[in-house]
């Protein structure tokens, strides 16, 4: 039987049935996820309950900050909060320049450049993110007599970076190669091509990607904790063995990154909103 | 078949000499008079006219197997105006793509302005400044507004102040009869409108070469005009042009030599006046036939 255009709207204009129009309403997903939720926090409570568990909650507000006639002072996780963002902001830069001489030397012409560069990538990729950061603390940091903060952040600059490389090599490919003929026939330079019309042309493509790789630095800093640099996780780790309070401190911890991560997962979503309006 | 009615003079045409010649031309297509009589002047060269500024001697090009040009002889002079012509595939866009640099030969020396060209050859975009190209697809820049595209090469890399870069940039702007559309990015103009302002950014470079790959054939028909009039111009000022096009029209009334390709051959090279009426070889006389019949 042909299906006409009124069998079409028939069927769309049909009321779904109950049960449907139910599971599909907003109340419905609020409600269950509040269900759930819930039963998980009462699994928590309940267990730890009969565990014995002594919860501690009002010991944890010094630990974010507290205000005392010497005047405000950062508590121990906030100041841990800021050795991450050290750590994030700065590998994060350092990824960017090596994911960028990476990308840029896979595509250029030398055999070499192309060789080394997907050596690098590819071990990088396929070497777990503890191992690496292992490698350069006890074994490159002794060699060129890096700190443990150094070590971090070439670690997670370079793992990122190797990331990061193909980010940006997927976003000058997207380029059009008319937009190489082009520029080279109005005479630039390989350099001068890529300054003025390949990257200009990339970068808006590269930005939603790369953000969301901001927020995987941001989560997998907490890894250096293993070679104990000062930040968020390690500060958590450290007060949990002075004070015991292991499930409000983790909460807590659990707590500040996902707020972090979710702030930024939020510009990210708006960001790419507006490369795709453009 | 078009309704043709064109008488040439010729005073004077021995290369290396300040010539002139009338040309006289009228297209009719469906009982309209398209173009009207126009004289063409050739214009008194600097010292150079004349001068050969390309020279292919014996290229060979291929793509993997593929035999993409077979042992191509030809020399541009300054001033002149060759068209070639083709079946597609034949090796049109590949051959003038060489002379920009854009595809390198294996087999042959192509000389450009005096400049051997081969892969790897340096400085290549050094004689790409003077040697301009237009492309099938425009490629304009399209980040940059239209004055934005005609300034970068003036700017960069002829390295020119910002108010010289602009005020060569209005010029040819002007030129290609578009100085309202300065400020629009490319995506906002008419194919024709795209494909003048890809004109005047060669003509920003001061190219002394000006390599066409089939500037209309991405265009709409009632926007083909408008580029030939820009490119019939710039005929008329001199410009030195090699031309892949179909535009039979354009090629009678412009060209001081036609070239027809097929195969990855040049099949055979002559005069506009005795291309198009007498065709020595047959794959030539069957191309024009297909081409010319409507």
């Amino acid at each position: 039987m042909a299906v006409t255009t009124e069998h079409i709207a028939a069927h769309a204009s049909r009321p779904l049935p109950l049960v449907q129009r139910v599971t599909s309403s907003t109340a419905f997903a609020i409600g269950l996820y509040l269900l759930v939720m819930g039963a998980l926090i009462y699994g928590a409570y309940a267990g730890a309950a009969r565990m014995g568990y002594n919860w501690q909650w009002y010991n944890i507000p010094r630990y974010i900050w507290t205000y005392t006639e010497d005047g405000f002072q950062l508590g121990e996780l906030i100041i841990g909060l800021g050795m991450t963002f050290v750590l994030s902001i700065s590998s994060f830069l350092l990824a960017v320049l090596i994911g960028l001489v990476m990308a840029l030397a896979r595509l250029s012409d030398l055999v070499i450049g192309k060789a080394l560069s997907l050596a690098l990538l590819e071990f990088l990729r396929n070497m777990p993110l503890l191992v690496l950061v292992y490698l350069f603390y006890y074994v490159l940091g002794p060699i060129f007599g890096w700190d443990r903060v150094t070590s971090a952040i070439l670690c997670l600059g370079v793992f990122h970076g190797a990331l990061l490389s193909e980010i940006f090599r997927a976003g000058i490919l997207s380029v059009a190669q008319g937009q190489w003929e082009g520029a080279k026939s109005i005479g630039m330079t390989k350099t001068q091509s890529y300054r003025y019309i390949i990257l200009p042309q990339s970068v808006p493509l590269m930005l939603p990607p790369l953000t969301g790789e901001a927020v995987q630095l941001v989560k997998s800093s907490a890894i250096v904790s293993v070679i104990a640099v000062a930040e968020l996780t390690t500060v958590g780790r450290n007060l949990i063995s002075e004070t015991y309070m292991s499930f409000e401190i983790w909460f807590t911890v659990a707590v500040i990154y996902l707020v972090i991560t979710l702030l930024m997962s939020f510009g990210v979503t708006a960001l790419e909103k507006r490369v795709a309006h453009d | 078949m078009h309704n043709t009615c064109a008488h040439d003079v010729f005073l004077n045409r021995s290369p290396g000499r300040a010539r002139r010649y009338v040309n006289d031309f009228v297209l009719f297509y469906k009982g309209r008079c398209l173009r009207s009589p126009r004289v063409l002047k050739r214009v008194k060269g600097s010292g150079l006219a004349g001068q050969t500024v390309i020279s292919a001697k014996n290229m060979d090009k291929f793509y993997g197997d593929f035999h993409a040009l077979k042992n191509i002889s030809i020399d541009v002079a300054e001033g002149e105006r060759v068209v070639i012509c083709g079946p597609s595939g034949s090796g049109k866009s590949t051959l003038i793509r060489c002379f920009n640099a854009l595809e390198h030969h294996q087999g042959g020396t192509l000389e450009v302005r005096g400049a051997e060209i081969f892969e790897g050859s340096k400085d290549i975009h050094r004689l790409r400044q003077d040697v301009g190209m237009v492309f099938q697809q425009f490629n304009l820049f399209p980040h940059l507004t239209v004055l934005e595209n005609l300034m970068i090469g003036p700017l960069k890399v002829r390295r020119a102040s910002r108010a010289e870069a602009e005020s060569i940039a209005r010029k040819y702007l002007d030129r290609v009869h578009i100085p309202e559309q300065a400020d629009k990015y490319p995506r906002q103009l008419s194919g024709g409108q795209q494909q003048r302002v890809a004109i005047a950014r060669s003509l920003c470079m001061e190219s002394k070469i000006i390599l066409f790959d089939e500037p209309t054939s991405a265009l709409d028909p009632e926007m083909i005009n408008e580029v030939l009039d820009v490119m019939v111009e710039l005929a008329e000022e001199g410009m030195t042009m090699v031309c892949v096009t179909h535009e039979m029209g354009f090629a009678r009334k412009v060209a001081d030599r036609m070239v027809f390709m097929d195969a990855g051959e040049i099949v055979e090279v002559a005069k506009p006046e005795t291309f198009f009426t007498s065709p020595r070889t047959a794959r030539c006389r069957d191309f024009l036939q297909k081409i010319l019949q409507h």
